[in-house]
């Protein structure tokens, strides 16, 4: 399916200017979004009648824009290393452990809670999303919130989405809303394969957490459910890092590159002792915060740090991303 | 190729290109805003939530101290927070390799030896660095300790008969069996600011003046601030305040800063403390299948482990014969006699300094030399703790100044 195609999906639901014809590089008229219902004021028949449609309006762009992301054979790659993960961690620990020795050398080597997948399962899920964390999610987010608005503007696609009446803010809103959800789909897709394979190579059943209580095998899923909607959360920092370099170039590829260079730079920089001033504002400092739902009673400070060091990240970057790709010339 | 513009500018027409460059950069203005108001925040809210100290009623340092004697909570749980920073140079690899020394032996290589869950060897790491702990009681039967690390946790829980140390990251058992209504397991590590105030009240005598040094707020709660000072010259001890909760009469913070000032040396505070019951089910503990678990007074080799520490301290005292103590209260230094002529081994021949000795030539490098009446020695300095080592092997060690060790060392000559 080509790209125009799918791009055709949001405009049939709402009737709006015809798109120009692909070959032509015609200059789109500034008043365009005015009379465009959905955009709160001009011709549009009321407030009320407006605001139904542009609803449902965008909910079909951020349909279309999942479907998009979700086709794309890069998108579907990325997947498929992330759930190789955990397989790889899980037949590693198999064949490491078959002779009955501990793994992870027993001297607490190697990803968190390691050395407890041979005797329960669900640990391939925590150790699996703590081997990822730290680099393979933030790349794979990285990749997509990159492409999310030069991706378009490399392909010289990103006018005709400006065409259809949406609005750049709103178009933005759905960029990031969908880098949010592969945020998610890529945090469960490590999980579900990690739990599946920890399922079927090790022993499941009651868990102790690391603060030596006990709990039961669902309390277990619970939290690690928990800990994937966290995993998830820490990554909307990046995603709006990476959504804001995305509206500072026209090449998907620099915007990328852009962003999972500043991610190792960070990681880098958060290793360095002489630093530690700083550190506390790295978005990646908290990451590993999520192994303290695994504590009894839950330990949320870093947690708690953690989500809110997201969220302005997300404030931050997300408005001078609005800034820039509101007030920005698109050519291409 | 004209650009598109925005749709948020519509309104700027051709010939008002200037404000419509201004209507850009005011773009620009809500991600500074966000970050504004984020580091004002950041700067502002911990400054709002100091309130000020509390207004309690006026006592005196007796009645303090009677308050923290009378003290019988027995139920609580909280959060640690232990501070060091003795001013020891950063070792790293090194300390850890002497602390598995001490706990394991020599024979620590081998399978079946020093647990990574045996107590001694993991509360020793608390002397160094920053550390978050959670305590838990409730009555003398039911402890909990646990040293919080990244994605893991040691805990030592105290549960009836029962002592249980589980290291989490090796998923490895420390198992022992206390004596009915035996003292908290940690008694020998102090962990809590009860355990380090209680070691400094003992020390209260007439060389020492203690003071109500005002009120304070800690972990929430309203406290009152013990100050206790030495009166005379001459130790490195500038301070050390403890604040007492004014209810329950709990410390609930103890500080030791140096009479050289600078951060505190030991600062141990609760960040968040509850007089409530603690849940029974945080005292449970059944090891998880298939960690290893050591027992204590099981198979020989296991059962040294944790008696290890203990035994090569005997083994060093041991060597160290006739150790006196001279001078009183802070100004107290403890001397005795190594024996090994020569004093500091500085090099490969190296002096009888116990276990000490391979690290006699690293460790001369950070020592001050010295002259007095009493010959020439070396001195090590820490923040809080420094030793004289004279070249005919005595040793002359205590919270004192440097001046005052070679005083001392001359007046014993």
């Amino acid at each position: 399916m080509s790209r125009a195609e799918v791009r055709g999906e949001p405009a049939e639901e709402t009737p709006a200017e015809e798109t120009p014809a692909e070959e032509t590089p015609v200059v789109v008229p500034a008043v365009v979004p005015a009379v465009v219902p959905g955009a709160g004021q001009g011709s549009a028949p009321g407030p009320g009648a407006a605001r139904s449609p542009s609803a449902l309006w965008t909910l079909g762009l951020f349909r279309s824009e999942l479907l998009i992301t979700f086709r794309r054979w890069r998108t579907l790659a990325l997947l498929a290393v992330l759930a190789a993960v955990p397989v790889l961690v899980g037949i590693a620990v198999k064949i490491e452990t078959s002779d009955g020795s501990p793994a992870g050398g027993g001297g607490g080597e190697g990803p968190a809670f390691i050395s407890q997948i041979s005797n329960n399962g669900l640990f391939l899920v925590f150790t699996a999303l703590a081997a990822t964390l730290p680099f393979f999610l933030p790349m794979a987010i990285g990749v997509v919130a990159g492409d999310a608005i030069a991706g378009e503007s490399s392909a010289g696609t990103l006018r005709y989405l400006l065409v259809a009446p949406a609005g750049r803010s709103r178009l933005l809103l759905t960029k990031y809303a969908t880098v949010i959800a592969f945020c998610l789909a890529a945090t469960l897709v490590v999980a579900v394969s990690a739990l599946a394979v920890g399922a079927l190579l090790f022993p499941v059943g009651d868990l102790t957490t690391i603060s030596g209580t006990r709990i039961t095998y669902t309390e277990g899923l619970a939290r690690a459910l928990l800990i994937a909607l966290v995993v998830a959360a820490s990554l909307v920092g990046v995603a709006a890092l990476g959504l804001f370099v995305s509206t500072l170039t026209g090449s998907g590829i620099a915007a990328m590159a852009t962003t999972v260079g500043l991610l190792i730079t960070v990681q880098i920089l958060d290793q360095i002792p002489q630093l530690d001033a700083l550190q506390p504002y790295f978005f990646s400092h908290y990451w590993l915060s999520f192994a303290d739902l695994m504590r009894e009673p839950v330990y949320w400070d870093d947690l708690v740090k953690n989500l809110g060091l997201q969220a302005l990240y997300a404030a931050v970057f997300g408005s001078a991303a609005w800034a820039r790709f509101t007030t920005k010339d698109v050519t291409a | 190729m004209a650009p598109i513009d925005s749709d948020d500018n519509r309104t700027a027409g051709e010939g008002e290109e200037p404000r419509a460059g201004r209507r850009k950069a005011a773009r620009y203005v809500v991600p500074v805003a966000v970050m504004g108001v984020a580091a004002a925040t950041i700067g502002l809210v911990p400054a709002l939530a100091d309130s000020g100290d509390p207004d309690l009623p006026k006592v005196t340092a007796e009645q303090l101290i009677e308050k923290i004697a009378k003290s019988d909570v027995q139920q609580l749980s909280g959060t640690v927070r232990i501070n060091t920073d003795l001013g020891l140079p950063d070792l790293g690899g090194l300390e850890s390799g002497l602390m598995s020394g001490m706990s394991g032996g020599p024979g620590s290589g081998g399978d079946g030896e020093g647990s990574a869950a045996d107590p001694s060897a993991k509360l020793t790491a608390l002397v160094s660095g920053s550390h978050t702990l959670r305590v838990a009681a409730d009555g003398p039967d039911r402890q909990k300790l646990s040293l919080m690390e990244n994605a893991a946790e040691y805990s030592l829980i105290h549960n009836g008969k029962d002592v249980w140390g589980y290291d989490s990251q090796s998923n490895e058992v420390y198992h022992s069996t206390a004596p009915d209504g035996a003292e908290r397991p940690e008694k020998d590590v102090p962990a809590t600011p009860k355990d380090f105030a209680e070691e400094a009240l003992k020390s209260v005598d007439d060389t020492t003046s203690v003071t109500v040094g005002g009120t304070a707020q800690v972990a929430g709660r309203d406290a009152y601030r013990l100050v206790v000072e030495p009166k005379q010259d001459g130790s490195t001890v500038g301070a050390i305040t403890v604040a007492v909760d004014a209810e329950t009469g709990t410390p609930l913070k103890f500080t030791l800063t140096p009479a050289s000032g600078g951060a505190a040396v030991v600062d141990v505070g609760f960040t968040k403390v509850s007089f409530a019951k603690p849940d029974a089910s945080t005292f449970d503990f059944t090891p998880p299948a298939g960690a290893k678990v050591t027992e204590a007074d099981e198979s020989g080799a296991a059962a040294k482990a944790p008696e290890h520490g203990r035994e090569a301290e005997g083994d060093l005292a041991k060597e160290m014969d006739g150790l006196e103590v001279i001078g009183e209260g802070w100004n107290s230094i403890a001397t005795f006699d190594t024996g090994a002529r020569g004093g500091l081994p500085t090099g490969a021949e190296g002096g009888d300094l116990g276990d000490l000795g391979g690290l006699g030539g690293f460790l001369g490098s950070f020592g001050d030399q010295v002259k007095g009446d009493f010959g020439s020695g070396t001195v090590f300095k820490t923040r809080l703790v420094n030793a004289l080592i004279t070249d005919d092997g005595k040793v002359y060690a205590g919270a004192v100044t440097k001046d005052a060790l070679v005083k001392a060392a001359d007046a014993a000559k």
